[in-house]
This record gives structure tokens, sequence and C-alpha cells, in this order.
């Protein structure tokens, strides 16, 4: 595991989704997958968070709490998009109330596919993530 | 008179996977009254009725909630079967009850990890989701999806389950017996947990009733109010008893919850003893709906009530769902007055809250 330079530590919002990916988050923190193996811990604070996994389509109500909680993490960082709601809206595309992906408000880094996406998947989501963010890193050092 | 604050509490808080706001008004530690504002989780799929027919509108009452996906999903096909009067073979009915039972194992698992996350025995929590993980072996095995599984269709199940996989249902569940009574001993015994649940967030019978506590929340106030008593699915074949107890705090929702864990295992190893040898699972759906019906049926977190109204087009007139959450919603801000702001997450985990059923 020398690729990972550092211990990414995750913040999780939950947007209109309809638990089965959030779910499937914290299922990724736990003994079968436990990713807390690599140094990646579950934060509740968006101050300390490298790594902001999310898992909305977006509505008019929650477009300002993403954006602040987006804004509150230190650079550099990196957005996860979990799910096919996070992409595009997926089933409930069509809904009055929901505006499609999460990439109309933020920058998103990764997408992660699947209904719910499943566990390996959202680990390899983060992953790449963690590419990202050394990119990113290097980018602000030049 | 102490110094009046306001503290607002979540979207984005540690102890909620979802997003839920409540402004809570302080009177020094204590909480005067509680403001709930929501709307984040709302999709408006109720509407989506006008734009999926009734056949594809169980993928989204699946998805109303990843939780109790498969109840959800369930409730649906039963009110719209009722509409067109469909009967379906027992061995569909058996399934469709395992998988229900099934599910509520693994939502109250995971709600019973929750609950130690909120404590802070992080060790505890751990134990309750790898015993989850087990039950998701299972639906991945019988139904290949872990959270989500299309499985309920109008007319039937799309799935079997064979003599050999019931075989291992019935194994994997009496292996986690013994694992699961020392963890649900923990809860029930270890005096740190007891002293944050015991005597907090008190509902008396009788304002449970007139606030309209359902499932776990009012069975934990002396209530004895179970909808798998009206008879749907295979609950008639079974036996089991209700489980209620009478302290209505923290302490007694996770008593009962705990011992419906162990009722939901005696009901799926009844079925699968009982289950019709006949290998029918579905019966043919033929015309549209027409006329309207109510569904009611008992989920992880309580009374689930699905109406269903057809035009004899194949596009439903209207959907409505009442979840439990929403139910349980006007007893939690009443049993918030008055308890310490260190206590606010527990109350709020012990009604088992759904954001998502409750905004849809």
């Amino acid at each position: 595991m020398n690729m990972i330079k550092k211990s990414p530590w995750i913040l999780h919002y939950d947007g209109s989704s309809c638990n089965g990916c959030d779910i499937e988050v914290l299922a990724c923190l736990t003994p079968l997958y436990d990713v807390e193996r690599f140094g990646i811990i579950n934060t509740g604070n968006p101050k300390h968070a490298d790594i902001l996994l999310i898992t909305v389509s977006v509505n008019e109500q929650n477009i300002p709490v993403v954006k602040q909680l987006y804004d509150q993490m230190p650079n550099p960082k990196a957005v996860v998009a979990v799910g096919i709601c996070a992409a595009t809206g997926g089933i409930f595309k069509e809904c009055y109330n929901v505006m499609g992906g999460i990439d109309k408000v933020i920058p998103v880094d990764v997408y992660v596919p699947g209904c719910a996406a499943r566990p390996e998947s959202i680990i390899e989501g983060v992953v790449k993530a963690l590419g990202v963010l050394e990119s990113k890193r290097k980018a602000n050092e030049e | 008179m102490g110094n009046r604050t306001i503290v607002p509490f979540g979207p984005q808080h540690p102890v909620l996977p979802e997003p839920i706001h409540l402004d809570l008004v302080l009177e020094d530690e204590t909480v005067i009254e509680a403001i709930p504002s929501i709307g984040f989780v709302h999709r408006g799929l109720e509407k989506l009725v006008e734009k999926k027919d009734f056949q594809q509108y169980v993928y989204v009452a699946e998805r109303i909630c990843g939780i109790c996906s498969f109840m959800h999903g369930m409730g649906y096909c039963m009110a719209v079967e009722n509409v067109m009067d469909l009967k379906l073979p027992d061995r569909a009915e058996f399934l469709r009850t395992i998988w229900a039972e099934l599910s509520r194992i693994h939502s109250h698992l995971l709600w019973l990890g929750l609950l130690a996350d909120a404590v802070g025995f992080e060790s505890l929590f751990m134990h309750c989701w790898r015993l989850r993980e087990e039950i998701l072996d299972l639906f991945d095995m019988t139904t290949g999806g872990r959270v989500i599984f299309s499985v309920c269709k109008v007319g039937g199940v799309r799935k079997d389950i064979d003599a050999e996989k019931l075989k291992k249902i019935v194994e994997v569940l009496s292996n986690m017996d013994s694992s699961l009574r020392s963890i649900t001993k923990i809860f029930l015994s270890d005096t740190s947990i007891i002293s944050r649940m015991s005597g907090v967030g008190v509902l008396s019978p009788e304002e449970a009733f007139d606030l309209g506590a359902v499932g776990p929340m009012a069975r934990a106030s002396g209530i004895v109010v179970d909808d798998r008593l009206l008879g749907y699915g295979a609950y008639p074949h079974v036996k089991f008893e209700v489980q209620t107890a009478t302290e209505g705090d923290c302490y007694a929702r996770t008593k009962v919850r705990i011992n419906e864990i162990f009722e939901s295992i005696s009901i799926i190893k009844q079925c699968v003893s009982l289950m019709p040898s006949d290998t029918a699972i579905d019966v043919p759906v033929k015309g549209n709906p027409d006329g309207e019906y109510f569904a009611r049926l008992e989920q992880p977190r309580g009374e689930v009530v699905y109406y269903v109204k057809g035009n004899g087009t194949k596009f439903l007139d209207r959907m409505r769902v009442r979840t439990p959450t929403f139910a349980n919603l006007p007893p939690l801000l009443h049993t918030l007055k008055g308890v310490d702001l260190a206590d606010v997450p527990v109350l709020v985990l012990t009604i088992d809250p759904c954001i998502s059923c409750t905004e849809r």
C-alpha cells in the first residue's frame, strides 16, 4: 500500500438519496470491508475531511448545505458521487423536486455507478479519489 | 430561569446518516422545545405514478427507502394486487414473508449498531454490523442484491429460493444465535448503556396512543399493535408473539427491538419448515388496476400504509404512502421536551428515524 501517501478522511453527506447507498457507505467502514485499515475514517467535521462522499441528487433545499460543506473543506479536496442518483438523478430523474446530478452544484472528481452502489465499487471510487487528491496537491505546490 | 439558546441539530450530523434539521430551544442544558424543519430528502416520487406504469412503479416504490426496501415493494404490490383481485400462490407469500423478516433482522441490527455508535460504544457498533453482513450475504445469495432486491412484482415474486438455499438460511440463522445473544446481552446489561437509556424520553401509553405512535415505539409503551396480526403474507400460518415492554423509555425500545430479532428468526424457521412444495411463484397479471385500496403492513419501524387508486389505465391515478417515521415524529418531539442536550442524539435514534421514507 505504498501508493497511499496519506490517510484520507471522509465526509459523508446524504442529500435526497434512498438510504441504500448510505448504508453501503457505512458498510465500507465496518468489519467486512473495513477501510479503516487503510486509515480511512468517516469524520463528521468538514474541516477535517479530504474526500466528500456524496449520495444525492440535489434539490432546492439541500443545495446550500452541499455548497457549504464543500466550501468548508480545506484544499486539496476531492468529491466522489456515489450511486446513479448522484450522477444523473437516476430513477428519480423525472421527479419534480430532483434537479439532477450533484455536478450541477459542485465539481465532481469520481462517479461511482450502481443502484445501490456496492461497497467494493465505493472503495474503488475512494482509491481513485486518492489519485485525484495527489495530483491536486502537486498542482498546488507548483 | 436560565438563558435561552437555540442549538441547530443537523442536517449534517455525525449520528444522523440522513439529513433532518432540528432547532433545539435550550434553557441551560435542558431542551424546552424542538422545532423540526424537513425537506432535504423530498423527491416527490408519489407524483411519479403519472409517468411510470403500475408494473414499473414497483422499482420506484422499492427505492422509497433502502433499509426497508423490500417491504416497501411488498406493500405497494399488496395494494395493487388487492385492487386487481389477484390471489397469490402460497409459495410466493411464504417467500415474501421470509425476505420481509430477514429485512427486519437486518434493519434492527443496523439500528442497534447506530445506537451503540450514538452512546459512544464503537466496538459494539462494529459487532452489530458484522452480524448484519451475514444477513446481507443471504440477500445476495437469494436475490442478487445487497440492499435493493427487486424480487417483488405485482402478482408474485421474481425468484424462487430452492431447498438448498432455504437450508442455508436456517443454518446461518442458527449459527448467528449465540453471537447475537452475547451482543444483545451487552445492550441490556451494560451499566453505561443502561445509564444513557433508562428513564430517558419516557412516553406513557396514553401519550403514545394520543400522538399516534406506531411500531416498536408504541409497543415499548405497552400498546399491543402489530400489523402482522392482520394476517397478510404467510403470517396466519406461523406462530409469533408481539413483543412489548411497559417502561416506554429508550431502554424499553431497545429491548423490544432486540426481542423482535429473535421472534423474526423463529418466524423464518417456521416459514422454511412449512414452505409449500408447489412451484408456482406468481400469477399472470391481466388488465389494469381499477379501484382503490389501502394496504397496511408492519415494517421494522412500524406500520406503513399504502393507498393506491387506479383508473383502468396502466397509469395509477394516485399513490400515497404513510410511513412509520412520519407517525413517530410527533411522539419524538413530545419526548424531546425536558431532556438534556446530551441525550438528544440517543433519543432521536430510538425512534429509528428513516427520513427518506418520511419525505419520499
